[in-house]
């Protein structure tokens, strides 16, 4: 955290100046560790294991907070006694089909009284549907539209039923003993039960405590389940839903939070409305039903108001109620549309122009050659940038240019070069990870041409519908009826000669909300309505501006508010600073502890109140019970926080919208020296994989080549001193010079058995390719014990290229493409190499190089070995699990 | 015995340098406990001041690439990495070297090595010291280095001739002449930290004090500063960190303590800094002063020979 988010980790010193213990997991001892007191060096990739083995601690003490969990999570609910777990089945759940590697989640649903309706809401009914949600990323497409089970599962709030949810957890963790997770982690027996005793100490009435993780910790091919875990050790906890507790995430830059609410993700749309799919979504009322899902509980039954808004508020006066509000104008998904799949299609030439936006995948994603030979087979580039970056520049001098695979007088595409205004150049809103909207002004003018996202766009559509102006085509109709007016203002010439800068202000206004007649601002959501009277791009966002007011503009300073600080800044949604807050009170609705006071129920004015905005119906009072047959709000009980959640509970146990599992299991990572102590399953049996000879993974550890080509562990992540792929840090000098060359971390033990020298030249080597840099021996790293042997972790930072001011290989050319089965995001924070002293080969001799290793390991054809791993009769007794009625015949077996 | 104008010993230095109403010495303490190493001092500073690149060259001192403080860099950050008591697996415990330095300055915590964490990682942000005497400003013969009402010293530019007489002077290794890059209308004048002198005239923090996230530079007056110090040493040695000591806060050290003074937690040697700083200047009077006996002994001789060979 004080490598990558410096700024952040202040409130992390003041802790600790104010006593707060600070322990810090880590591979590797960074500036984070520095200041800690205590690290804990973990094996990369073993996560799920450790906080298994906290997880595990808290159960077989029973140090979780009882009253919380019984009432707030589903920890009462009873599971099918159709479920298998991994522990059955060599590291399979039930319902697994080994020929698509999906699951049918049929076997993990709650046991109902009528099953076959109940069922029939699950978003999945079979394996296909679910291999159908991986290609999609759209198993998760309810991430926030919580797990759509039946308002009312059979509970035991004994917790002793054998098949509730507590006892499941309880077996399923029950293997992750210290002793597990130290075999596993190579973390000491010592400091495992520390970081236990800290975490639990300071949770329960009095206490909380709060989890806070950066993006790499998502990028692994068990991803989702990461969060998982820790979301089940934070319910288990009481952490969830009050003061200093709750999961927060730190994002690789300045409003990731506000690039997934209003999303440039292909699987979403604003408000985490799903991409309507060309099967599944025909018409409106099925795009609606499926986020609103009938029969359960909570705020999505509204999702038609938002649904409708966001129509609205793209095509204007031309959406009505008589054509659908102009459904039908809007593009469907059919398929895998993942950045990797799209890379990969590019190289096979089925992809024609590419936009890239402040974004250099050219270093900064996985598998870089992949990455620029893609961009060097298209017919056009748009790159907006603040510099030349290397996604602009590989056509001439990327390390493909010295191997002869790009030739510049032949490379086909164009490439167009913007310059795009820096953030201080441009005004507009940053979204930070509590979900807070903070207004920033245009501080100084852009240089030269250099012009905002907004103006480019903007001009963009203005010039293309000018175009096909008078066109009859009916494809050419959603473009034409786009509402795009919006006011311009900035230098008066250019306002006067058509290309002013679009107001940030009302594009705001538009995604708050207002009523069509009268153009009055909504005050929130709840205004929305959905015959077309109202319009609003982004439903969580309305209220941001309510009373014409940009709330995200506020600056009231902390010292003259509550601790809540309500009036710095505007969260979503309307303005809570802790969601489902209602967590924070008993079940009676009386604080937890004075100390931990949040938001609690008044008797004397039969509402809820607090120091937030209650994240509840204001006068549902906590002993309101759902009548019998309800649905939607009104199934929401007094008792229940979690209101987005199907049955309004914390899910510990996720039935559904999880491709890979209902509970978070350990697997290796696609890549490992070591074998899966747990379970014959090797790695996530269903994680997305793309099999092709210029994507080879290096081999299995079950093949013996493994340990002997590729016997080291190796991660990356970011110095302070730069910024993600360079482009705002390796073309500035006063950066540029604190970090002026790629190198790689080693340990002392690990230099004297390669043989390398501290600031000497090293190479690092994957299937992929071998990229070199100075050589940095450090006691920072430390070899680990693990399953009994000694594993050496390599380290490196990913901030160079070969353009800027200083350039160096880049550490993403390392990885290969293997995508996490729920959202499609890549593992590229682990990864097995070999290092060897001395500088790489260069030009042509370098692809011969990398290949004779893909060779000697046996993986040259991009063939890794297989996925599923389990024993056959593991495989065949989860294939019993799923749907008898509902199993397909087997699909074709799509691109893996 | 500090007198007016003396070089040496406690004083405050802006009445001293003549200043009527001056305000309160201003000063920076810089606190390496909470110091997370982020550089953002150094990038603060070389945009504030203008100050230009200083050398693109991987160092291999951890993550220290800046060197040292010069011409060029104001604001310096060091990063030791202090060797475990307890060796890694497969891995000898490396043993201190012991270079022979004398352990004067600050005292030794007397903390045992078992006692001491495992492995440390220590960052300091150095900067100029604005001592109380500063030997730079006695030695500069244009008047360039000047005191300032804030009891800071700063350079002046367009005054500074680059004799490099400052360079020599200073007992820390500050201050020097700027070598490049080409074309920099600054090239062979003395550059330092002027505490952001043209900040302070418009009631500004410092840049790097205004940039440090973790106010590990805390800029003010130096008397409050110091007291925060000395409460902040006390904490921490309450919470068992023996090795905590301050550096530079001591009126009765050899510059007459630092308007910039640091807490360190470790030998200042292991930050670079030199253990048992003295203005270099501090024996210039009485050095005049045995110049002048020796000068008058002459005198006497000579006139004892003349008068002796009167008949």
């Amino acid at each position: 955290m004080a490598e990558a988010h410096p700024v952040g980790f202040q409130w992390v010193v003041e802790a600790k100046k104010r006593g707060a213990r600070i322990i810090h997991v880590d591979p590797r001892f960074t500036r984070t560790s520095a200041l800690a007191h205590q690290h804990v060096p973990i094996r990369v990739g073993s996560d799920i294991a450790f906080l298994g083995g906290i997880i595990n601690h808290v159960l077989q003490n029973e140090l979780d907070f009882r009253e919380y969990v019984v009432n707030y999570t589903n920890a009462a609910n009873i599971i099918s006694d159709k479920f298998q777990d991994v522990d059955d089945l060599d590291g399979l759940f039930s319902g697994f089909d080994a020929e698509t590697r999906t699951y049918d989640p049929t076997s993990w649903q709650f046991a109902q009284e009528d099953q076959q309706g109940d069922l029939g809401r699950a978003q999945a009914d079979d394996a296909g549907d679910t291999a159908a949600q991986r290609n999609t990323a759209s198993g998760l497409q309810n991430e926030s539209h919580g797990m759509q089970v039946g308002s009312r599962p059979p509970r035991d709030e004994t917790l002793q039923h054998p098949m509730c949810v507590y006892q499941v957890l309880k077996r399923h963790y029950a293997r992750y003993t210290p002793e597990v997770v130290e075999q596993i982690c190579g973390v000491s027996q010592e400091d495992f039960l520390e970081v236990c005793r800290a975490w639990t100490e300071n949770s329960g009435r009095e206490r909380t405590t709060a989890l806070v993780y950066s993006v790499g910790w998502t990028q692994h091919s068990v991803g989702v389940q990461y969060i998982r875990a820790g979301s089940i050790l934070q319910l288990l906890t009481g952490n969830m839903g009050r003061p200093g507790g709750g999961i927060m995430a730190l994002r690789g830059h300045a409003s990731i939070q506000g690039s997934t609410d209003i999303p440039t993700l292909f699987n979403i749309l604003p408000g985490y409305l799903p991409m309507p799919n060309a099967e599944k979504h025909q018409t409106l009322t099925d795009w609606i039903d499926s986020v609103r899902n009938p029969g359960s509980k909570g705020f999505w039954a509204n999702a038609g108001a938002y649904g409708i808004n966001l129509l609205k508020a793209y095509w204007g006066d031309a959406a009505t109620p008589e054509n659908d509000f102009c459904f039908d104008y809007m593009p469907r998904i059919t398929g895998d549309h993942g950045t990797y799949r799209t890379v990969l299609d590019m190289i096979d030439g089925k992809v024609q122009g590419y936009f890239l936006l402040g974004q250099n995948p050219a270093v900064g994603s996985a598998h870089g050659r992949a990455q620029r030979l893609g961009m060097a087979n298209l017919d056009w580039l748009v790159v907006r940038d603040l510099f030349e970056i290397e996604s602009a520049t590989f056509w001439k001098d990327s390390p493909e240019v010295a191997t002869g695979e790009i030739v510049p007088e032949e490379c086909r595409t164009e490439v167009f070069l913007f310059p795009a205004a820096s953030h201080v150049e441009k005004e507009g809103t940053f979204t930070q990870t509590q979900r807070m909207l903070q207004w920033r002004e245009k501080a100084v003018e852009p240089p030269g041409d250099a012009r905002s996202e907004l103006w480019f766009f903007y001009h963009l559509g203005r010039l293309v519908r000018e175009r096909l102006a008078g066109s009859d085509d009916e494809r050419d109709r959603p473009l034409l009826d786009l509402a795009w007016d919006y006011p311009v203002h900035g230098n008066p010439e250019e306002v006067a000669g058509g290309w002013g800068e679009p107001s940030a202000e009302a594009v705001l206004k538009e995604i708050n909300g207002y009523e069509v007649a009268t153009g009055r601002p909504l005050s929130g959501f709840l205004e929305m309505k959905d015959d077309g009277s109202t319009l609003g791009g982004c439903w969580i966002y309305s209220g941001v501006y309510a009373d014409g007011v940009n709330q995200a503009a506020r600056r009231r300073s902390r010292h003259d508010q509550s601790f809540v600080a309500p009036e710095w800044g505007w969260a979503w949604p309307m303005n809570r600073r802790i969601l489902y807050n209602r967590a924070s009170a008993d079940p009676e609705g009386r604080p937890w502890s004075e100390r931990k006071a949040y938001v609690w129920w008044d008797e004397d004015t039969q509402e809820w109140t607090g120091h937030d905005v209650p994240d509840f119906e204001k006068t549902k009072p906590p002993s309101y019970r759902a009548p019998e047959g309800s649905d939607g709000v009104a199934a929401i009980e007094g008792i229940d926080p979690f209101i987005m959640q199907g049955d309004g509970k914390g899910a510990l146990y996720a039935p559904q919208g999880l491709i890979d599992g209902p509970l978070p299991t350990h697997y290796e990572p696609v890549e490992s020296p070591f074998r899966n102590l747990l379970h014959g399953q090797q790695g996530n049996p269903t994680r997305k994989e793309y099999r092709r000879a210029d994507n080879p993974m290096n081999p299995d550890p079950r093949e013996t080549a493994a340990a002997d080509v590729f016997p080291y562990v190796f991660t990356t992540s970011r110095l302070t001193e730069h910024h993600t792929a360079g482009g705002m840090s390796r073309y500035v000098e006063h950066l540029a010079e604190l970090q002026p060359e790629m190198f790689v971390e080693v340990s002392p033990a690990l230099a004297a058995e390669r043989g390398l020298e501290h600031m000497g030249w090293c190479h690092v080597v994957t299937a992929r390719s071998a990229i070199e840099g100075r050589v940095m021996v450090t006691e920072r790293l430390r070899p680990l014990r693990v399953e009994g042997r000694t594993v050496h972790q390599v380290w490196m930072p990913y901030h160079w290229g070969q353009g800027g001011l200083v350039s160096g290989d880049s550490a993403n050319d390392l990885f290969g493409i293997s995508l996490d089965p729920n959202v499609l995001i890549q593992e590229s924070k682990v990864g097995t190499c070999d290092v060897r002293p001395g500088r790489r080969p260069t030009g042509p001799a370098l692809r011969e190089y990398v290949e004779g290793y893909a060779r000697r390991a046996g993986v040259a054809d991009g063939d890794q070995g297989p996925v599923v791993t389990a024993s056959a009769a593991a495989q065949q007794e989860s294939a019993a699990g799923q749907d008898a009625a509902q199993q397909h015949s087997p699909q074709q077996r799509e691109d893996q | 015995m500090t007198g007016p104008n003396s070089l040496f010993g406690p004083l405050d230095p802006a009445p001293d340098a003549g200043y009527v109403d001056a305000p309160k010495r201003k000063g920076f303490f810089t606190d390496t406990s909470v110091c997370i190493g982020c550089k953002a001092c150094e990038v603060a500073c070389k945009e504030w001041n203008d100050v230009p690149e200083n050398l693109y060259q991987m160092l291999g001192t951890s993550y220290d690439n800046s060197h040292s403080l010069n011409a060029n860099q104001w604001r310096h950050v060091a990063f030791i990495e202090r060797p475990g008591t307890t060796p890694a697996p497969d891995q000898p415990a490396a043993a201190p070297v012991d270079i022979g330095m004398p352990t004067v300055g600050a005292a030794p915590s007397g903390v045992p090595d078992e006692a001491k964490p495992d492995f440390q990682w220590l960052m300091s942000s150095d900067v100029c010291k604005h001592c109380t005497h500063a030997a730079c400003l006695d030695v500069c013969p244009t008047g360039s280095l000047f005191r300032s009402e804030f009891g800071t010293v700063v350079v002046q530019d367009d005054i500074c001739n680059g004799c490099g007489y400052c360079v020599a002077a200073c007992p820390y290794g500050v201050i020097d002449r700027r070598k490049g890059p080409e074309g920099d209308s600054r090239v062979g004048i003395a550059q330092k930290c002027t505490l952001c002198y043209d900040r302070l005239t418009d009631n500004q923090r410092p840049a790097c004090a205004q940039a440090c996230p973790t106010e590990s530079i805390q800029y003010g007056d130096v008397d409050e500063l110091r007291e925060r110090a000395s409460e902040r040493v006390a904490t921490l040695h309450e919470q068992g960190v023996m090795d905590a000591r301050l550096y530079g806060n001591d009126p009765e050290d050899g510059v007459g303590g630092t308007g910039a003074f640091f807490l360190l937690l470790d030998e200042p040697e292991v930050y670079g800094l030199p253990p048992d700083p003295v203005v270099t200047t501090k024996d210039l009077p009485r050095m005049y002063q045995r110049a002048g006996l020796a000068a008058a002994a002459m005198l006497a001789g000579v006139a004892v020979s003349f008068l002796g060979r009167r008949p």
